[in-house]
């Protein structure tokens, strides 16, 4: 039965290769636990190899979990799916295609039925969105690195899902095409109110754009460490944030939490083991936290360094 | 236009000029020695005594015949036209170019080879006889044996190949089979195609098969399999059905891959048909040189092998420019 609070659920989820010697794993991350609110734009962060991305395929369905479960509106992800529109970080535009037809092309998949008129005017709206008007005839080869990945995002949108996963989005982008993308991306969120998972680096764009952070520890055995919540109004923009009180609270705490904490709690983080689950109930959330406020809201997860 | 292809222009030309400057110094000198088969006037006015034309005489001369040879011609009682009509002179016992094995053994001189060459160029599809039809007809011939073969390759190769690329499987298990029947000269089962076929043509165009269809293969699964992980994630991110994305995704991305496979194919393919035409015989551009170097027809032979050059370009060219159309760029 779908949730109405929580559109996304992640139930002791765990990755795990083959280790070097026989028999032996490298458990990425396990028991990882958390929701996402319908509407909620929630980025992690976490060093490489936390496995965020791993996170990020198993949620889109590109990957599968060793153990644990992700669901979306209540059914179980077994495999990618038009419930869910991911952006990947080298955009992944079809190159023979134009910009314009990239976009159609994953209309017309969504919606076989549609008239082509209906489809282009759709790509078309999203494409606007995105700040695309021209050059939409363009191969992705003849387009900056900052509209493919325009084009990556309209293309998510297009599909109005109610989930939308984004891995790194801007991470090959420069600082100033950046930060306009991001201007856009929290225009169009604004527009549309869907459910954003995205991972990043960036601490400020983080923070810029979500409502939630969750923070990882690092790998092997990472697990999401606390939830940060950004409780600064919307509508938000990149010039004045940073004026806004509690930004540098936020942006220390998660520093912080990257530089110190997330080594130190590396292992440490366990939700409570698969064999004392009995009921959904009973599974431990990553606390969050609002560095504004210096308290502890709801959650109730353990840590123990 | 830049100024290196200009440049590059001029200096191929002047190389061209320079080649053919060389062959003409080269052959004129001993050009004199041609004339031995050249009647005298005396001969002449012997032949033309016993009712032969002057115009046939000079005909027959060309060809190689000895004034002997003409002589009993002229006692058949028959002009040149009747006699081509009946199946040349050929049919009536006489071999040509038996005296120009002794007498035209210099090579011919560029000029040579262009009177002869605008001859035939003028008259491409002249068919006099089993032995004198026009480069035209040859040509014919010989594409429509290489793009039959192709076609069939095609068909075979590229569904193949696409499955070998989908499925590692299905790879491993036929690479060992291509990697052994690649390296057969193609030539090498023209016997077999001969003797289960039992039919020229078909042989023929098994044997452009069988060479065209390796390369297509290699490089149709070779494409199929290397698609960008990133595109077939969009494809199940979209929920395409298996059909769609073998269409709308992979055969875009790796059609660049299988169409160098078809430029490949093609070429050894008019590669192939010139050898395969001078075993078999009977009609096709290499049968043409063998039966031109038989006869020794020289200047007809460096003309036909110029134009086998030629056409081979056009033919690369041709898929050159589809494959432009296809590519893209990431």
């Amino acid at each position: 039965m779908p949730d109405t609070e929580y559109i996304v659920r992640s139930d002791l989820l765990g990755k795990s290769f083959p280790g070097p010697k026989r028999g032996s794993e490298n458990i990425v991350f396990e028991n990882v636990n958390f929701r996402l609110k319908r509407g909620e734009f929630v980025t992690c962060i976490g060093h490489s190899g936390c496995g965020k991305s791993t996170i990020l395929n198993i949620l889109a369905g590109l990957e599968t979990p060793s153990s644990g479960c992700v669901l979306v509106d209540g059914r179980l992800v077994d495999g990618p799916g038009l419930d869910r529109a991911v952006v990947f970080q080298n955009h992944s535009l079809l190159p023979w295609l134009s910009a314009q037809k990239n976009v159609a092309f994953a209309v017309k998949s969504k919606w076989p039925d549609w008239s082509d008129e209906k489809v282009k005017a759709h790509a078309q709206k999203y494409l606007g969105l995105a700040s695309l008007t021209e050059g939409l005839d363009r191969k992705p080869h003849a387009l900056s690195g900052g509209m493919r990945q325009r084009v990556g995002i309209a293309r998510a949108f297009a599909l109005e899902t109610e989930v939308l996963l984004m891995d790194e989005p801007f991470g090959a982008l420069d600082a100033l095409t950046r930060g306009s993308i991001q201007d856009e991306l929290i225009r169009i969120w604004n527009e549309t109110r869907k459910t954003v998972f995205m991972i990043t680096h960036d601490v400020d764009e983080a923070i810029l754009l979500s409502d939630r952070i969750f923070l990882m520890t690092n790998g092997p055995k990472a697990n999401i460490a606390e939830a940060v919540v950004v409780d600064i109004p919307r509508p938000r923009n990149r010039a004045e944030i940073i004026h806004q009180p509690g930004y540098y609270d936020i942006r220390n705490h998660i520093i912080d939490f990257l530089v110190k904490r997330s080594q130190e709690l590396s292992g440490s983080v366990r939700a409570v083991p698969l064999s004392e689950v009995k009921t959904t109930q009973s599974l431990v959330y990553p606390p969050d936290v609002n560095p504004m406020k210096g308290i502890t809201k709801n959650g109730s997860g353990r840590i123990s360094a | 236009m830049n100024a290196r292809n200009i440049q590059a222009g001029v200096l191929s030309v002047t190389l061209l000029v320079v080649f053919l400057a060389v062959w003409h110094v080269l052959t004129t000198t001993s050009s004199h020695e041609a004339d031995a088969t050249r009647m005298t006037a005396a001969q002449v006015e012997i032949l033309t005594g016993k009712g032969m034309a002057e115009a046939d005489i000079e005909a027959w001369s060309k060809q190689g015949l000895t004034f002997d040879q003409l002589d009993q011609i002229a006692g058949l009682g028959l002009g040149r036209d009747e006699i081509e009509a009946a199946g040349g002179i050929q049919s009536f016992g006489f071999t040509t170019g038996g005296a120009a094995e002794e007498a035209e053994t210099g090579f011919p001189s560029p000029g040579q080879v262009w009177r002869e060459a605008s001859e035939q160029i003028f008259d491409p599809f002249h068919d006099r006889g089993p032995n004198d039809k026009g480069i035209g007809i040859q040509l014919a011939y010989s594409l429509a044996r290489v793009l039959t073969g192709f076609v069939l390759a095609m068909i075979v190769a590229v569904p193949l190949g696409f499955l070998i690329g989908m499925s590692p499987l299905w790879s491993a298990a036929i690479n060992p089979y291509v990697q052994v029947l690649k390296p057969i000269s193609p030539l090498a089962w023209l016997p077999v195609a001969l003797f289960l076929i039992k039919d020229s043509e078909k042989a023929s165009i098994f044997v452009i098969f069988i060479c065209s269809v390796w390369p297509m293969l290699i490089n149709t699964a070779f494409g199929v399999a290397n698609v960008k992980q990133d595109w077939l994630n969009i494809a199940q991110t979209l929920e395409l059905s298996k059909l769609k994305t073998a269409f709308r995704v992979i055969l875009p991305a790796a059609a660049p891959t299988i169409l160098t496979g078809m430029r490949i194919s093609i070429g050894i393919a008019w590669l192939v048909i010139v050898a395969a035409e001078m075993v078999i015989g009977g009609v096709g551009v290499g049968y043409f040189v063998w039966n031109e170097w038989n006869g020794l027809n020289l200047a007809s032979m460096i003309f036909a092998i110029v134009i086998i050059g030629v056409v081979g370009l056009i033919l690369d060219i041709a898929l050159g420019q589809t494959l432009r159309l296809i590519e893209y760029k990431e």
